[in-house]
């Protein structure tokens, strides 16, 4: 028996970070928003410093919904999809932002252009066969303000390196303008980042600090980070890290205007005869509920966005809702973060207390910051280097041919190496192709018996061009530092489940190609908006959060601006 | 195999192994138990780096994780499992191993909460080892010299312990690569599951500890080789429940 909720104004899909974000705009407008989440509230004493829950025991999860929905995934059409490894994301208010490492980068302006610019300096052959790549709607000046903004309500501490056009070569000097500087300053670094960034330097690159969700100092009456050294797949004790459930989510409850409905588990959107959405069904343990609203914003991340959408079948969608062009799974693609580089130094590094955000990152050999004239690509990686070490994962460490991984002779090599070997961080270029998407699995069910969603998805010439480039530098970089070993993975094949998944309801003005308008709403249900990666088309060379998070927040600025187009 | 590959060392330990194994899985582990002292974190909360379990502190509430019955591994299964992980972190002149670290009871606790599904696995595989030391090392596995053990387990790691009656679920290395993620969880993680008993892992590593925030004067003494380590469980800090 399904209870009828009271209709309110906006309903959001998961309070995560998109959805977070979004939801103080639309409550200090004044509108009545009802935030589903999957997940529950968790706070600062969920949170002990404790690998083995944290790293091993996929906490934390209290509530594992994404776990239950796990996508298969393959290679390419011809080969049978598999369900494995785990979800990478959690279910909480405030989402994967509890745990998440919290890196808040800009795209740079080239992310915004690839098409046009790359046949603007190199001709229109260089955009990889096959791709279905598209120029943004709009470039990086449109999203700066909005940028700006969420720098400024969650927190980002960083160092600006172009200041309305002031290039300071501290920070990133290919960064696009940016209004003013970041609210704080730059996580501190350790002696073995200073090490780095001097082996940059003396490359003749530009090594600077990267933008953290971390509070480097007091912000907001929260303190500065601890750097305690939990932070990857931890929450913070301390509130240091800016996650929504202590930033946006409760400013907007404070309003009195933003509804949290925990441990909702949103199933699926209801249409009516005209097209529009009228609401969403959800289940709370055994009871089911329709809550009605006059504009619905699905903010569940990239896997769960989509399969919402392709699970809402109905009369004006047949094929799914918003899929009349056939757009919704389309350009899927998850970040190349593979094929990655790791070194053993002569030299303890000292990098038991860090945080993968706490790094020094070079941007000399990302998107078109440099000449591709003679190469095989276009686009690039951004190179990163961070402090992030605990014991099980360092008594894990490869032994770089010097013992077997066990017994007496790797106790010995463990006891005196286990803070000297370091695993780089690089981010690639990763385009939107023909063949790669997202669609459901024709046999596998999460447990309400709804098909979880498949990813057919392959790194092609292109991304696994940028890796080998990539691990050159990442190679002469660690070498200037004093490695003596350094070792790399394979360039990449399957796209697997990931935290950096993009596209599947892309935004852009044409609707035969985009599912979502420059703003972020459907082409096709005027009073449906998407919010988070699922709508971007590129993916830059570094982690989308805050871009997801400023595409929310100008989504949310639109729909106040425009509530009676939109929602009458 | 000849005597000379034997080392004392390690037929004693052997020894005590099938005393306990004997006595019904219940007396436990040599090292995990009665080393309990004293002292509160809070009035010793550090200890010399690579000191061994004397000079370490412990908290009196590990106590009763390092004593009383398995809840999941028989005698036998005990007896096999402790020969295992002794080779693959054993206790010699550099410090305790995996024994001494309390693995053993690591993995039974695990067995009962997050790991509830690898039980059928242990059970397997732990049979398909002695199995696999009968028929290619004529003896038990526990009987083995540690020469043979080691051997076997090379077999066992890279997937080539096959054979009749060898029922290894899923193939020897996956049965290999679980245990060994156990023991290092065991041995290496937080005291507060029954493993890294006296901090013997971290002091193995010589891991300066689990803190809430530390300074930029501490990460300066650190790297100068002058930060006190801290032996604290996550749970010793009161803020955690």
């Amino acid at each position: 028996m399904t209870t009828q909720l009271r209709e309110t104004d906006v309903v959001i899909v998961g309070l995560g970070a998109a959805g977070g974000v979004a939801a103080l705009p639309l409550a200090e407008a004044g509108l009545n928003v009802v935030g589903l989440e999957a997940g529950t509230w968790l706070d600062q004493r969920d949170f002990a410093p404790d690998e083995i829950r944290n790293n091993y025991r996929d906490w934390p999860m209290l509530v594992k919904k994404a776990e239950q929905e796990r996508p298969t995934s393959r290679a390419t059409s011809a080969t049978r999809a598999n369900q494995i490894g785990g979800h990478p994301m959690m279910n909480a208010v405030g989402g994967t932002t509890l745990h998440y490492w919290a890196q808040s980068w800009r795209l740079n302006p080239w992310d915004f252009r690839v098409v046009s610019e790359t046949e603007r300096r190199y001709g229109p052959s260089r955009i990889p066969y096959g791709s279905t790549v598209e120029d943004w709607p709009f470039g990086y000046d449109e999203l700066e303000p909005y940028y700006d903004r969420v720098e400024r309500e969650v927190g980002v501490s960083g160092q600006a390196g172009n200041v309305r056009g002031n290039i300071n070569s501290r920070g990133n000097r290919f960064e696009g303008p940016r209004e003013r500087d970041f609210p704080m300053p730059p996580l501190r670094w350790t002696a073995f980042h200073d090490r780095m960034a001097d082996a940059a330097s003396s490359l003749g690159w530009g090594p600077f600090p990267g933008p953290a969700a971390i509070n480097s100092e007091a912000y907001q009456n929260r303190p500065g980070c601890g750097y305690h050294g939990f932070c990857n797949k931890g929450g913070c004790p301390i509130n240091a890290k800016n996650a929504t459930h202590i930033t946006t989510i409760p400013r907007a409850v404070d309003t009195g205007n933003l509804r949290v409905i925990t441990r909702a588990h949103v199933t699926t959107l209801e249409v009516g005869s005209d097209g529009r959405v009228t609401g969403v069904n959800y289940v709370v343990g055994s009871n089911e509920y329709f809550q009605p609203a006059k504009v619905v914003l699905v903010a569940s991340y990239t896997y769960e966005n989509v399969r919402m959408l392709l699970l809402s079948k109905s009369r004006p969608y047949p094929d799914g809702l918003s899929n009349n062009h056939g757009q919704v799974g389309r350009h899927y693609f998850s970040h190349h973060q593979g094929a990655g580089v790791s070194a053993f130094f002569p030299y303890d590094l000292k990098s038991w207390y860090g945080l993968p955000a706490q790094g020094v990152a070079v941007d000399d050999w990302a998107d078109d910051n440099f000449d591709h004239a003679d190469l095989d690509f276009i686009g690039g990686g951004n190179l990163w280097v961070m402090s992030d070490r605990r014991p099980i994962s360092a008594a894990n460490m490869g032994t770089y041919g010097q013992s077997r991984n066990w017994g007496s002779a790797w106790k010995r090599f463990i006891h005196e190496h286990s803070d000297r070997t370091h695993g780089s961080y690089i981010q690639k270029t990763t385009l939107p192709y023909e063949d790669n998407y997202l669609d459901l699995d024709p046999t596998v069910t999460d447990p309400l018996g709804l098909p979880v969603i498949r990813i057919t998805g392959q790194f092609k010439n292109n991304e696994r061009a940028i890796a080998g480039f990539m691990q050159d530098k990442m190679e002469e970089w660690y070498r200037e530092a004093g490695a003596i070993e350094v070792n790399r993975g394979g360039l990449g094949n399957t796209m697997g489940a990931s935290t950096h998944a993009y596209g599947g309801t892309r935004m852009g003005d044409n609707p035969e190609t985009n599912v979502v308008d420059r703003w972020g709403f459907s082409h096709e249900a005027p009073n449906l908006g998407v919010l988070g990666a699922s709508v971007m088309g590129t993916s830059g060379a570094r982690n989308p959060t805050l871009t997801s998070q400023a595409l929310s927040w100008r989504t949310a600025e639109h729909l106040v601006d425009n509530w009676r187009d939109i929602a009458e | 195999m000849t005597d000379s590959n034997r080392r004392p060392p390690a037929i004693s330990r052997r020894d005590l192994l099938r005393t306990a194994g004997a006595a019904g899985a219940a007396a436990l582990v040599p090292g995990a138990v009665g080393a309990v002292r004293e002292e509160t974190p809070e009035t010793s909360p550090t200890a010399s780096p690579g000191a061994g379990p004397a000079a370490s502190s412990s908290r009196a509430e590990t106590a009763p994780l390092s004593s009383g019955p398995l809840a999941n591994l028989t005698a036998r299964e005990t007896e096999i499992l402790s020969a295992m992980i002794d080779r693959l972190i054993p206790s010699d002149d550099l410090g305790p191993g995996a024994l001494d670290a309390g693995v053993v009871r690591y993995i039974d606790r695990a067995l009962s909460e997050a790991e509830s599904d690898a039980a059928d696995a242990y059970r397997a595989g732990l049979a398909a080892l002695d199995t696999y030391s009968r028929y290619t090392r004529e003896g038990p596995f526990i009987d083995l010299s540690t020469v043979d053990q080691d051997s076997v387990l090379i077999d066992v790691q890279i997937g080539a312990a096959t054979g009749a009656g060898v029922g290894f679920v899923g193939g020897s290395g996956s049965f290999f690569n679980m245990v060994k993620s156990h023991t290092w969880q065991g041995m290496f993680g937080d005291p507060q599951y029954g493993g890294n008993v006296n901090f013997v892992g971290w002091d193995l590593l010589d891991y300066p500890g689990v803190r809430l925030g530390v300074t930029p004067e501490e990460q300066r003494l650190l790297e100068a080789d002058q930060l006190e380590p801290v032996r604290r469980s996550a749970y010793d800090y009161g803020m955690f429940g």
